[in-house]
């Protein structure tokens, strides 16, 4: 190899690839999502996550691309983050949603009165609305209610709570992310004011061992907390559960929501060959331990039923409950975790007097890409990195790649 | 609630070891625990290293497929009280790499799976009678398929021979002769055509009986061989294809 050719090699992978090896935390959506961005900025990064991949609240969840509409009148920074992302994600996703659109439905003279402020808010969200009589919507979903008096058409989606996340693991993977599953984090290693690698178990064979690190982001959802606690820092997250009730029969095509404020069994997602209702909303101090009140699956099916009655008789497939990770004060009183915004955060322990340590959490499932361009932005500005983001234009593998 | 205590048989087995060996646990169950439920609370009061498979905990997803006494099934679904038994085994899916405990090796279930490059949303058959909203052209959803594995684990000729493309592969083959969506039937159905595809088959039915999903994919088989055979009978007698 000639000199010149040596320094072109050189200065081409010292552009595509620096040095600095960053550790994420957590194989849910977000960490999913942050490795495929990180890798295309170019950095070395390994992910630990220990269970299999989307095994904590990112499978789980109901399913839902939010348009944006449900947080437009209360939390209209929630749905700004996720009508961009919805229309982002369509596009390097492609194939991944079921693109049905979603109802919000009116059924008491309450929910036409909170139309108003709904089709204002989604306006000034930038979410596109189509108002439809009772007869326009009945004709589009046979099994609304008769009670029904108006609807308003947006955006919604359905998407395979597992799927869309495993094309950007699978992305990741092919760009060069080392994806390690069922390896748990014990303890973060520290030297001074600096973290600088994680101790693991590796379930699998049962061996224990340290993964070094210039930089690591704890992508660890509602047990985020937790993972802080290794290093003694605070992230105030409370984790919050929600029941969820799939029954068998799609009853409808598209996304039914109840056109008023945020409530228990206000929606239904239709899925496959199902129709998922949800959801509730509580706070538990241990994300490992939700359990699943049997009067929340009772208060789905009565819920659900008001909007559509068919589902009253639909045989249950599956109850299950699944943990949002809320931004709110952790040991806090808040008992319905409702009143908790759905954005999300990126934290720099630096100020609290830890170098090397970064907390993405909170958010949505549709917002995952936004998240990590956020977390990322973080990183590379503490490394000195100056690569911009690609995650907005970068089309995916197919689920599939990641394991194939 | 009716509260018991069930008796829990799990396969173990770690990187390294010669052989793998059972564990007994005993786990508080109400009348909505599933086996998923169980084996997580298993992970969480007696053994973290106890290690799984799941995501959606409500039969969409097909992560969490394992032997449950003797049957292939998605545990997410499987009530454990109304299994009826006082112990529960529970076992890895045959016929794939085993990784540790109850997680295998999906690799080689996908390289086949994947052949075939069957689109994963499909036209929606639920309530024809609906209108479809402007700008949609028709209603959509997921394939039936969730990629589980159940019906490779049941195959018996799976796991006589290593090379047989199996049922989950064979039906995906069949969805895109009767679907294509912009992938190539003519590919699949040749691709589908050898002894060790679709000809393989024992014609057992035991892959469409365990399938969570409705797939059928014995069926699929079947008409994956009526489709060669038809084709061959007019190649022969001229009629083009
Ligand atoms: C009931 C409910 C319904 C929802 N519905 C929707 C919806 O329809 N649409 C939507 O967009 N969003 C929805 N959400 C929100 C969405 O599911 C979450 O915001 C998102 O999945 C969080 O992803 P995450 O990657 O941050 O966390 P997680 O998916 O929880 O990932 C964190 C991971 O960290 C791992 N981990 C924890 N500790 C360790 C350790 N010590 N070592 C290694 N790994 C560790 C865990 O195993 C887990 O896999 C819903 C949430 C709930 C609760
Ligand atoms: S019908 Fe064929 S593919 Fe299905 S289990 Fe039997 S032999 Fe295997
Ligand atoms: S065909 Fe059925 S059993 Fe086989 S992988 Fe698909 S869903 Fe699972």
């Amino acid at each position: 190899m000639t000199s010149i050719s040596i320094l072109c090699l050189w200065l081409f992978t010292g552009y595509i690839m620096s040095n600095y090896h960053v550790v994420i935390i957590g194989g849910g959506g977000t960490g999913g999502a942050l490795a495929h961005d990180l890798a295309l900025r170019g950095l070395r990064v390994t992910l630990v996550e220990r269970g299999e991949v989307t095994s904590g609240t990112t499978g789980r969840h109901h399913g839902l691309l939010h348009s944006g509409a449900r947080y437009a009148v209360k939390d209209q920074e929630s749905a700004i983050e996720c009508i961009e992302e919805n229309t982002i994600l369509r596009k390097i996703a492609p194939g991944t949603f079921e693109e049905n659109d979603g109802l919000f439905v009116a059924i008491t003279d309450e929910d036409v009165e909170y139309s108003h402020a709904f089709i204002e808010g989604c306006a000034e969200c930038g979410i596109p609305t189509q108002q439809l009589s009772k007869q326009e919507a009945l004709r589009l979903e046979p099994n609304l209610t008769d009670d029904l008096i108006l609807a308003v058409r947006i955006p919604d989606a359905t998407m395979d709570a597992m799927r869309m996340p495993l094309r950007f693991f699978a992305t990741a993977k092919k760009n060069g992310v080392d994806i390690k599953t069922y390896t748990e984090v014990l303890a973060i290693r520290k030297q001074g004011e600096a973290v600088t690698g994680v101790q693991v178990k590796d379930h699998t064979s049962g061996k224990v061992y340290d993964i070094g690190a210039d930089l690591i982001v704890n992508a660890a959802g509602p047990w985020s907390g937790k993972v802080a606690d290794m290093v003694g820092v605070e992230v105030p997250i409370r984790p919050s559960p929600g029941v969820m009730v799939a029954v068998r029969g799609r009853w409808c095509n598209m996304v039914i929501n109840r056109l008023n404020t945020s409530s228990d069994g206000d929606i239904v997602v239709p899925q496959r060959g199902l129709s998922v209702i949800g959801t509730s909303s509580w706070v538990v101090d241990d994300p490992d331990n939700l359990g699943l009140p049997p009067d929340h699956i009772q208060a789905m099916y009565n819920h659900g039923t008001m909007m559509m009655p068919v589902l009253k008789n639909a045989p249950m497939r599956a109850a299950w409950s699944a943990a949002r990770p809320l931004i709110g004060p952790r040991k806090a009183d808040a008992d319905t975790g409702r009143e908790l915004s759905r954005t999300f955060k990126c934290f720099d322990h630096v100020d609290e007097g830890v170098e090397g340590f970064v907390t993405i959490t909170g958010g949505k499932a549709t917002t995952l890409r936004g998240m990590a361009e956020a977390a990322a932005n973080v990183v590379c500005e503490k490394l000195g990195i100056e690569e911009p983001c690609r995650t907005r234009e970068a089309v995916l593998l197919p689920h599939t790649a990641y394991y194939a | 609630m009716a509260e018991r205590d069930v008796v829990f048989k799990v396969l173990r087995y770690k990187q390294g070891e010669t052989v793998p060996h059972y564990d007994t646990f005993t786990v508080k169950t109400d009348e909505n625990t599933t086996a998923l439920v169980a084996l997580q609370a298993i992970r969480r009061d007696d053994d973290p290293s106890l290690t799984l498979r799941h995501s959606c905990h409500h039969g969409s997803c097909g992560t969490c497929g394992m032997r449950i006494n003797g049957e292939e099934q998605l545990s997410c679904v499987v009530n454990v009280q109304e299994l009826g038994t006082p112990t529960v085994v529970v076992e890895p899916l045959q016929n794939a790499p085993l990784v540790s405990d109850l997680v295998v090796d999906m690799a080689p279930f996908f390289d086949r799976y994947t052949q075939p490059e069957m689109p994963y949303v499909r036209q929606s058959e639920f309530m024809p009678e609906a209108d479809v909203p402007d700008g949609i052209g028709h209603y959509t959803r997921y394939e039936n398929c969730l990629e589980c594995g159940l019906c490779v684990s049941a195959c018996p000729v799976m796991g006589s021979d290593a090379s047989y493309l199996g049922p989950a592969a064979m039906a995906a083959a069949w969805r895109v002769v009767a679907e294509p969506r912009g992938s190539d039937p003519e590919f699949a159905l040749n691709w589908a055509d050898n002894e060790h595809g679709c000809w393989r088959c024992h014609v057992a039915y035991e892959c469409t009986e365990v399938c969570p999903s409705d797939v059928n994919p014995a069926e699929a088989i079947m008409s994956l061989r009526g489709e060669l055979t038809k084709r061959k009978f007019r190649r022969v007698f001229g009629l083009g294809k």
